[in-house]
């Protein structure tokens, strides 16, 4: 089945996708495993456990009694030694519980399949299961399954896209759980009455397509949808342009088109929870760049820190001086080894010196390389300068908050400029002295 | 050692290999025909008034980036680019040297530097540079002297047409005509469009929508399009003039009618003023409407809900 549109915009970026054709290879569990209460949009959780308490895989350690929240269970048994506050790249601080593993992962004993029969027990499932959107951004799933009664959504997209350089850990879920994958989209769309099925992948994985399609039930309105390559081309708003038609208006959701769009991961472990009853403490991460020996698709556990998780791949080559948690258009560099990863988190990518340094800033040529690639028709050329001179007015009438801060315009700019940088003061001055007016 | 600390930056963490130089070198690639046909046409005299204008160029903007204590941009070719352009804008002869140095200094020192260097400037530096150096030394530059080695003096073919003679289009297209050093061969011209499309530097926009508007007005008047697309400076000045970033809007709408109004004011010049050639004047006029046009040509963003539907 072919896309319904080209997205308008984008780059091709090269694709990096070293670690596309190896098995995942599941990471022994660590001595000690670092657990923040946030892995998610919306409100973090509270520690719900103390120091010296022992816990088990997959005991609750976490809970928020706010709606836009997804609980948080250990990844290992073992004794927590401290409850603490971790500094994230950000400057935000979030509380966070350290265990140290007893190597043995006793499963806690009230783990077993869930009793799933009506939409409410699917709804409270997905939210005891933990799951929040596995592509990265973290949503919690119970959440994005149940939009208000008005909206009607009469298309699940399943965003196999995959579209950051390097990443590969998508594909090997959808390679390696392909079963789960169809078995998760059937759930979802029998207990949300939810009729179409479109799974997107972008066409070099061309495998992925042929195992989705083999597998899916095709009088039941699954399609595996050939995309083609183009950074951001996996970005919610363009996929469900992409593979609908439909435009997301500004400020709005998916629901608001009828939609609901889930990582192919994320769908694949719904099947998996309701089936097992474990709530999500594992993960599939990419572990590539430079200066790793073997990069190779990891399965470890959430809470291991980046410094063993590395070092399970044959560890540093030479000395790191730039590690991404996410893909280089999109990730967040962090500041130190020491960093637990976290349930959304697809990729760690190191890099040495020569890799990390930008090129110095140099003046706008006023080229319009950014305005014909920008995914959202924004023109950030415009954008930086009103943002470097404080225009907050002028921020706003050019749509500076529907930029989806892919990184595309700062990629083609051959001025080297810091455009993604300055959007984001921008948003920023837009947030706190708009709200003013 | 960075004792286990990370460097820590905005994302994307990776870039294109595209650089301005990179660009302005493409340019200048382009350029290259037309001035190979140019030393062919007017031999050895062509040849120096392009390097004297490129070079002057060069060290007048090294000079002002030193004196006034600011970051050197040298490197980026971009004053080697004006420099060329203007060298094609001038007649082959001998008072273009020490006109294309006061081509230059107007061009990088007023037009360009002082506007805030490059990316600042309103009008693009090489064609206001032509437009002051026609007002103030008239009689050097239209000093036109036919192909070959003799250096005959003749008049360009817009000037001959308006008394009556018309030039034949093989000529007008290899360029066996009057006329400035990269006005005259199209051939050259279009070999120079054909390596900026295809090296994505420009898009078809502005050289479609300039060449188009004055072929049909043209035709529209009761003249010949075919010669007025091939004759003067337009190939020059849409292909390589009008198609300069700085100067030129951003969007795709904005640049056909950038392209449009260009085309609109030279084929008036041509046909109503008194003379023979519009280019380089309705480039500097639609210059100044840039920012204007750029103003009222932003796109509709993705998803945008107009307030008043």
């Amino acid at each position: 089945m072919k896309q319904k549109n080209r997205i308008k915009g984008g780059v091709k970026t090269p694709h990096y996708k070293n670690t596309a054709k190896a098995e995942t290879k599941v990471m022994p569990v660590p001595d000690k495993v670092e657990i923040t209460m946030l892995h998610h949009i919306g409100a973090p959780c509270l520690p719900t456990v103390s120091k010296g308490d022992q816990v088990f895989v997959g005991t609750k350690i976490g809970d928020s009694d706010k709606f836009v929240s997804a609980p948080i269970h250990s990844s290992v048994s073992g004794t927590i030694t401290q409850i603490t506050k971790r500094l994230m790249s950000n400057g935000s601080y979030v509380d966070s519980v350290i265990i140290k593993s007893d190597g043995l992962q006793t499963i806690d004993p009230s783990i077993e399949p869930p009793v799933v029969n009506t939409k409410e027990d699917f709804l409270r499932a997905m939210r005891e299961s933990g799951l929040v959107g596995l592509g990265g951004a973290g949503f919690p799933a119970h959440v994005k399954l149940n939009p208000p009664g008005d909206k009607k959504i009469d298309y699940l997209l399943i965003n196999a896209a995959e579209c950051e350089p390097y990443i590969t850990s998508d594909y090997r879920e959808s390679i390696e759980n392909s079963w789960n994958v169809i078995s998760g989209i059937n759930i979802v769309m029998d207990f949300l009455g939810i009729e179409n099925v479109l799974i997107g992948v972008e066409d070099n994985k061309p495998a992925t397509i042929k195992v989705l399609n083999d597998i899916a039930d095709t009088d039941k309105n699954i399609h595996a949808v050939s995309l083609k390559s183009k950074y951001p081309q996996g970005a919610e708003k363009m996929l469900i342009y992409a593979l609908t038609g439909r435009k997301v208006p500004a400020g709005g959701l998916p629901m608001d088109v009828g939609v609901i769009v889930m990582n192919v991961a994320s769908v694949s472990f719904v099947a998996k929870y309701l089936k097992t009853g474990m709530p999500l403490v594992r993960k599939r991460l990419t572990v590539d760049g430079a200066v790793v020996k073997e990069p190779a698709n990891v399965d470890c556990c959430v809470g291991t820190y980046i410094k063993d998780l590395i070092d399970f791949c044959g560890g540093f080559t030479e000395e790191p001086y730039k590690i991404l948690m996410g893909g280089p258009m999109m990730g967040v560099a962090q500041y130190t080894v020491d960093m637990p990863v976290l349930k959304q988190n697809n990729a760690i990518l190191a890099f040495n010196k020569k890799q990390s340094e930008l090129p110095e800033e140099t003046a706008c040529i006023r080229c319009g390389s950014c305005v014909r690639s920008c995914p959202m028709s924004l023109m950030p050329q415009q954008l930086d300068i009103l943002a470097n001179s404080g225009n907050v007015e002028g921020l706003a009438k050019y749509n500076v908050m529907s930029c989806i801060e892919c990184g595309t315009c700062s990629y083609v700019c051959p001025a080297k400029r810091h455009l993604v940088q300055a959007i984001r003061k921008g948003k920023t001055l837009v947030k706190t002295k708009g709200s003013k007016k | 050692m960075n004792e286990g600390r990370l460097f820590v930056n905005s994302s994307p963490h990776l870039k294109s290999m595209r650089t301005t130089r990179g660009i302005m070198f493409d340019v200048i690639i382009a350029l290259i025909p037309a001035v190979i046909f140019s030393i062919y046409f007017f031999s050895f005299m062509a040849a120096l008034i392009v390097v004297v204008s490129a070079a002057t160029a060069v060290v007048f903007e090294f000079l002002y980036n030193l004196l006034a204590k600011k970051k050197q941009t040298v490197g980026n070719l971009s004053a080697v680019v004006t420099g060329i352009l203007l060298a094609l804008n001038l007649p082959p002869v001998k008072s273009s040297l020490w006109i294309a140095a006061v081509g230059t200094f107007v061009a990088i020192v007023i037009v360009k530097m002082l506007f805030g260097g490059i990316g600042k400037n309103i009008f693009n530096p090489a064609i206001a540079a032509r437009v002051f150096l026609t007002v103030s030394f008239a009689g050097q530059m239209t000093d036109w002297v036919a192909p070959g080695a003799d250096a005959i003096s003749t008049a360009t073919p817009l000037a001959l047409i308006q008394n009556g003679t018309i030039t034949g289009y093989l000529d007008l297209f290899l360029g066996n005509i009057g006329g400035s050093l990269g006005e005259t061969s199209a051939l050259a011209l279009l070999i120079g469009l054909i390596w900026l499309l295809s090296r994505k530097v420009i898009t078809w926009h502005i050289p479609v929508s300039f060449v188009g508007t004055v072929a049909l007005l043209s035709f529209v008047m009761g003249h010949d399009p075919l010669f007025h697309v091939l004759s003067g400076g337009l190939l020059l000045g849409a292909i390589f003039m009008a198609t300069d970033y700085v100067s030129s809007p951003t969007t795709w709408i904005g640049k056909l009618i950038f392209g449009f109004g260009c085309g609109l004011i030279t084929i008036m010049i041509r046909l109503f003023g008194n003379l023979p050639e519009g280019v380089s004047f309705s480039i500097l006029f639609m210059n100044a409407l840039v920012p204007l046009i750029d103003r009222y040509t932003v796109p509709k963003s993705f998803g945008e809900v107009k307030a008043n539907a």
